[in-house]
């Protein structure tokens, strides 16, 4: 029964928010990337099995919902009670009785659960004490944590497409575009052009049809917030794709996805088939006679293809190969026509800017940088996860009053933002904001949103020599300063990891940097020598300590160090014996341990093992 | 052993005859054995109407798409940069040296193959190493050897 009118969503809103107030309780349970990988899915079996069994008053197994990432990822699997927003974490299917009974059953709480502030070591109850929570503001995330990923009905009890009703009903086209030129909405993916400029270009292309194109190719390492939002909010990213083919003046719309993420392809799948079955998407949406249709392509996990032109070709079915842009995608984009690509994070703001306006928009983060911006915060923080914050937020704010600072309260070293695209800032950079302008003008850049802390025990030599080998794996070969470039550059940093350079070849690099950044044709090329260029830039003295001494100072470059036993500290447990792989270890229980200089291939897996930090890395 | 290419009809016709489905059909072959056999490329081209050299060209461009058969157990190390500086190197060292193959090879016995990956979006739960699609967060270097009972 496809939805005819705004009128008719208005009354199933109603309906499906009558629905859920028949429970006296809503138990989410993550179901996120992170809380997947600690064991979610079992959690939220151990669930179903005995709420099946289970008789308790206002309650039913249909309000337990498998929501999408709630953003505090280390401490999963999560669970929140609702209303009362009890949070709880590290959660097992063991747990789950004990959660029932207390929490569901009665109004008390699990206290052994509950989250403890690494600050003051206290237990916190409920998420918006908690300061991860409490310092962000969220727009793309708003239904992340709080909707089941799976059913449309808890979209619409949200305020789902109403924003569609509103753009298809109420708006012209071009008025849905000055409301997201309004916004000063811009492109979330990395490159930061404004949303309502390239609509505006592309409404007004003559060449037909237009196509509109999500891109989900989220292939920068170190970043997921395009993954959460597809899998565990999928319908916002439909809602903000029709209302632009509305505005455009298109009919058919494409995701692109990466196959590294099986569950968002399949979480996007039910949505479309799910909003076409209520009529958002297909034939005469709303009853306006406006039609669109969107399909889901997998990527086939080239990093290339997050390139706009690259992508369209993969989409054609093609080797995603990136051409010249003398013409626009905008102009000339899929199948050679008029093309609006824009990634997840974008589209997601949309239904926003329509229903509450683009000036409320514009009125957060900062004037060029309107709005939020969605984070992964990672690495060697505390809190890692999915954060996000009005644009203008310093690093300093994200790192330790939401990150809550670095793990085991070691030195902060760096935090690298943008991808291999991007770049390393130091402490000194701490109390930069954070918007599109500024981190470029640091040497780094925002880039879709990948935030990697790093400590003392990183070495920005082997950071660097990590990207540009991950960039000389991705270039798709077509240019030469990039295929070639980037692998000299390669090459010349891991002779630096090996104690082999000398301080010429720093400037050898220097050199092919600039060549690579003039000479190459796409942003994969252009932006590649940056993870070497920021490092070198803020890092100097490490190259050079690398490069002079033979010493790699944060204790990460084979070829210039060595693992020995403390004999003081051994207490002869074996561990590290039984770790190593390749024997270099001997030694009896109870006895100190000795390792073998020619057999050690410098792994380190005996020091991450070694619970009584009796081995020193020199 | 020579797979059994019944299904393969099937999944192509899952596509429209274009090239456009091109990579969608060559996933769902790849799904199907695990790798891209050289019948089942053949066919594809001439069912799509596209040239074999672009088939191969396509097949060979993606990282997705192995031409060689694979094992019984994939274990994927994610290397993503987060994964990467919480040490997923050394794991990946381990369970080389454990399997006695490089990442990208298969055991002689078809048991394993060994594979590294840039990045599969759970970067909070790093480093993570992915057993025939389940993925297993915060891995321990001593967890090698449990890794490859898994699967």
């Amino acid at each position: 029964m496809p939805v005819q009118t705004p009128q008719q969503l208005n009354d199933l809103q109603k309906q499906y928010l009558a629905d859920e107030e028949k429970f006296a309780r809503k138990v989410l349970v993550c179901c996120g990337p992170g809380c997947l990988a600690s064991g979610a899915a079992n959690v939220v079996e151990e669930f179903k099995k005995l709420l099946k069994k289970k008789r308790i008053q206002n309650f039913s197994v249909e309000a337990l919902k498998e929501t999408g990432c709630h953003g505090l990822c280390e401490q999963g699997p999560l669970v929140v009670i609702e209303p009362q927003g009890i949070f709880y974490t590290k959660v097992k299917a063991k747990h789950v009785e004990k959660i029932i009974e207390t929490s569901i059953r009665k109004d008390e709480v699990v206290t052994n659960l509950l989250y403890t502030d690494p600050k003051t070591n206290q237990t916190i109850e409920r998420y918006a004490d908690i300061s991860f929570y409490s310092h962000q503001h969220r727009i793309a995330l708003r239904h992340l944590g709080k909707i089941s990923q799976y059913d449309i009905r808890d979209y619409i009890a949200q305020g789902g497409y109403q924003a569609l009703a509103k753009a298809l009903t109420k708006m012209k086209p071009d008025e849905i575009i000055d409301e997201v030129t309004k916004s000063g909405l811009r492109g979330r993916g990395g490159a930061g052009f404004l949303a309502g400029r390239k609509w505006a270009t592309c409404r007004k292309a003559e060449e037909q049809p237009h196509y509109v194109i999500c891109n989900g190719d989220e292939g920068d390492p170190g970043a997921f917030m395009d993954r959460a939002i597809m899998e565990g909010d999928p319908h916002s990213v439909l809602e903000g794709m029709i209302i632009c083919a509305r505005a455009v003046g298109s009919n058919d719309g494409y995701i692109y996805v990466r196959e590294e993420y099986p569950l968002a392809v399949q979480n996007l799948q039910l949505a479309i088939d799910q909003a076409t079955e209520y009529g958002f998407l297909g034939e005469n949406i709303l009853g306006t006679g406006f039609s669109f249709n969107i399909k889901v392509s997998r990527g086939g996990g080239a990093f290339v293809c997050g390139e706009s032109s690259a992508l369209m070709k993969s989409v054609a079915g093609e080797v995603g190969e990136p051409r010249a842009k003398y013409v626009r995608s905008v102009l000339k984009g899929l199948f050679d026509k008029p093309t609006v690509l824009n990634n997840v994070e974008s589209f997601a703001n949309v239904p926003v800017i329509i229903n509450e306006g683009g000036e409320k928009f514009a009125s957060l983060g900062t004037p060029k940088s309107t709005g939020t911006k969605a984070f992964s915060l990672v690495g060697k923080v505390r809190n890692t996860g999915l954060i996000e914050v009005p644009m203008g937020t310093t690093l300093r704010e994200i790192i330790y009053d939401i990150g809550g600072g670095i793990q085991n309260d070691r030195p902060f070293k760096a935090v690298q933002t943008g991808g291999p695209s991007g770049g390393c800032l130091p402490e000194s950079k701490l109390d930069l904001p954070v918007d599109f302008d500024t981190l470029t003008e640091a040497g780094s850049m925002m880039g879709s949103g990948g935030m990697i802390v790093v400590d003392d025990r990183t070495c920005v030599v082997d950071l660097a020599k990590y990207f540009l080998g991950f960039l000389v794996d991705e270039s798709c070969g077509k240019c030469t300063p990039c295929r070639e470039g980037l692998y000299q550059l390669h090459r010349l940093a891991v002779k630096i990891s090996e104690g082999e350079a000398t301080e010429e070849d720093l400037i050898k690099m220097e050199k092919l940097s600039e060549m690579i950044i003039i000479g190459s044709l796409c942003g994969l090329g252009k932006s590649g020598p940056n993870p070497f260029l920021s490092t070198i830039q803020y890092f100097r003295d490490e190259y050079l300590a690398h490069i002079r001494e033979k010493r790699c100072p944060a204790g990460v470059c084979r070829a210039l160090i060595r693992y020995d036993v403390i004999a003081e500290k051994c207490d002869g447990c074996m561990a590290c014996i039984e770790t190593c792989a390749v024997h270099a270890i001997t030694g009896k229980k109870g006895e100190v341990h000795v390792i073998d200089q020619d057999k050690c291939d410098k792994c380190g897996a005996c020091y991450a093992v070694c619970n009584r930090d009796a081995i020193k890395v020199t | 052993m020579t797979p059994d290419f019944s299904k393969l009809p099937q999944i192509i016709d899952r596509y429209p005859k274009n090239s456009e489905s091109l990579i969608a059909v060559l996933q769902d072959i790849q799904k199907e054995y695990h790798y891209l056999p050289s019948e089942t490329l053949k066919e594809t081209a001439k069912a799509l109407d596209v040239p074999l050299s672009k088939v191969f060209s396509v097949s060979t461009f993606y990282n997705a798409f192995s031409l060689y058969p694979r094992g019984e157990k994939v274990i994927r190390i994610c290397v993503g940069t987060t994964c990467h500086i919480r040490g997923a190197k050394v794991i990946q060292q381990q369970l080389e040296d454990r399997l006695k193959i490089k990442a990208g090879q298969t055991t002689p016995d078809l048991k394993y193959t060994l594979e590294v990956v840039n990045c599969v979006g759970a970067c909070a739960m790093a480093p993570v190493v992915i057993v025939n699609d389940k993925y297993y967060g915060s891995v321990k270097v001593s967890d090698s050897k449990k890794l490859m009972r898994r699967g």
